[in-house]
């Protein structure tokens, strides 16, 4: 090995919970122009960070599917990447995020719109974005059968990767402790 | 293959067969078929035969130790699916990675990508009864495994991109194997493209099957070579430049057709693009450090992070949250096969039976990959 560099190490910050907050420097102009239609529209929804290439837009879930809509089709966002569940626990609520991003439409094809909605953990139903995303049927297949979230108006809900006779809770819920943990 | 046939209760003539899970090739994965004789009718595809929990395992463990495994899904391509998740990891703790370190990344990526695509080719013309393609492709893969095994350390699993740059140093005086190498491979490539791509027993078995228009890819979230050959030049290499790749000159191959032959077409010109960035990255090496000293258990600061990387089966994603411990909180992984399965039914529906292997390995899909 030639040598290395060292790097301080990050005060603990243990116990706070997840923010968002760290993320990568750079220019977050063509982001924030993104993030300001999205706001003129839909002047409830949250921004909760414009990095350089990403934008995390939460919406109700009352709301998403017009939010959604409109990100597809005024913005351009009409390649979904991943849809991810998270749990979180001590707040009593789950997040889902759409990763959308554009294959079409030149000049964007670097972002990616994070399109989230939380809901409390004792009502897990939130609207499919099947019809907006077709892409995005197996991933809410994926997270109904990790986390619990019922996707309404989702044309096929059923397992996908979970055996058949799984009988516990989603093991992807933080109250899930595998096996010989 | 082993079938099991069972008589639908919807009509007489729609016979329900169950295609998998036990498959010589395609792995671990069942295809759910009804047939109106020898024509598809439905396609569910089944996974999860080979779900492994990666995404939970990664939660009880800290951000190195989950370096070996998470490489475990795709072992053809085991550099490629660390790539985003040791981006993510330098993002969150803003980790300035030495440029040394940037070009053997991309070397392992690369490097995986032609074993990769190799095998993808190799079993592609396995697939379509073309034993020359099998052996010739398996055997020459071997080369590119030397390579990679010197700098790696071992022949399939390296956990050589870690957070904080790669594992070590690469020997000194590979270039001259590397080289020999790429030009003994410049020359074989001209020859598969002759014994396989241009032979009329392939072109008549694989032009016009199992066509995925560009819209339906766009729609239905295909990634990789998948979308390539359906007339979207999409690459996140050139998309959204990560890592050194802005040093590199090099295409983008894309088709218009969107059958068979053009997604296993398009592998083939990619690794001649991947030799392209190969040789450059070889050349212009710089000298410096190739690793940060993070130690063991590397505190990593609350945040998240979306990065995504250009692998070998398509888009390759990690979704981390950290809530400032030594474990990530949650961490996604997005692999390109998940993404592609989408496009299995829509593609299998109409088609005749004797086409199926085709189409559904023509998808680039790895079962392991999509269950996770």
């Amino acid at each position: 090995m030639a040598g290395e560099l060292s790097v301080q190490p990050s005060a603990p910050t243990e116990g706070k919970g997840p923010t968002p907050t760290a993320g990568p420097p750079g220019n977050p102009s063509r982001t924030k122009e993104l993030a300001d239609k999205i706001l003129d529209h839909f002047p409830a929804v949250k921004i909760d960070y414009v990095r350089a290439k990403r934008v995390k837009v939460t919406a109700s879930p009352e709301a998403i599917k017009e939010v959604a809509v409109f990100v597809r089709d005024e913005l351009g966002f009409d390649h979904i990447g991943t849809v991810a569940g998270t749990d979180y626990i001590q707040q009593n609520e789950m997040e889902v995020v759409y990763f959308v991003g554009s294959v079409s439409r030149p000049g964007q094809e670097d972002l990616q719109v994070c399109l989230a909605e939380r809901v409390k953990r004792d009502a897990l139903v939130v609207p499919s974005l099947v019809d907006v995303w077709l892409g995005a049927d197996y991933h809410e297949r994926e997270t109904y059968e990790m986390l619990g979230i019922t996707f309404q108006g989702h044309p096929d809900l059923r397992r996908l990767l979970l055996p058949e006779d799984w009988n516990d809770i989603p093991p992807l819920r933080k109250d899930y402790t595998s096996p010989g943990r | 293959m082993s079938t099991q046939f069972e008589y639908s209760p919807d009509a007489d003539r729609i016979m329900s067969v169950s295609l998998g899970p036990q498959h010589p090739g395609a792995g671990h994965f069942r295809i759910r078929l009804w047939l109106d004789g020898d024509y598809v009718v439905r396609a569910d595809p089944d996974p999860g035969y080979v779900h492994r929990g990666e995404e939970k395992m990664a939660e009880y463990r800290n951000y190195i130790q989950n370096v070996p495994h998470l490489e475990r899904p795709v072992i053809l391509d085991s550099s490629g699916i660390l790539f985003p998740y040791a981006i993510a990891v330098d993002e969150l703790m803003g980790n300035k990675i030495p440029p040394r370190a940037e070009y053997l990344r991309v070397i392992m990526a690369e490097l995986n990508r032609i074993i990769s695509h190799m095998y993808f080719l190799a079993i592609f013309g396995l697939f379509s009864g073309h034993t020359t393609m099998i052996t010739w492709l398996m055997g020459d893969r071997d080369l590119f495994i030397d390579l990679a095994a010197r700098i790696g350390g071992a022949r399939v699993t390296f956990a050589y991109l870690i957070p904080g740059g790669v594992r070590n140093d690469m020997p000194q005086g590979l270039d001259e194997q590397a080289f020999d190498t790429f030009d003994w491979f410049e020359k074989r490539m001209v020859e598969y493209e002759k014994i396989f791509f241009r032979n009329p027993l392939f072109t008549q078995r694989a032009e016009g099957v199992g066509v995925l228009a560009k819209e339906d890819a766009i729609r239905l979230g295909a990634t990789g070579t998948v979308l390539r050959a359906s007339g979207v030049k999409h690459d996140i290499r050139k998309a959204e430049p990560y890592s050194a790749y802005p040093d590199f000159d090099f295409d983008v191959p894309s088709l218009n057709a969107g059958d068979c032959w053009s997604r296993g077409y398009v592998a083939l010109q990619e690794m001649r693009e991947s030799l392209k960035i190969l040789r450059q990255a070889f050349k212009n090496m710089p000298p410096g450090p190739v690793r940060l000293k993070l130690g063991p258990q590397p505190r990593v600061p609350a945040g998240e992070v979306y990065t995504r990387t250009e692998a070998a089966h398509g888009e390759e994603s990690y979704f981390v949250v950290s809530d400032g411990t030594p474990r990530p909180y949650r961490l996604k992984i997005g692999t390109g096969s998940f993404k592609n399965m989408r496009v299995l039914p829509h593609l299998l529906k109409g088609i005749h039976i004797s086409d199926i292997p085709l189409v559904y390995w023509g998808l680039n899909y790895w079962p392991v990959h999509a269950d996770k």
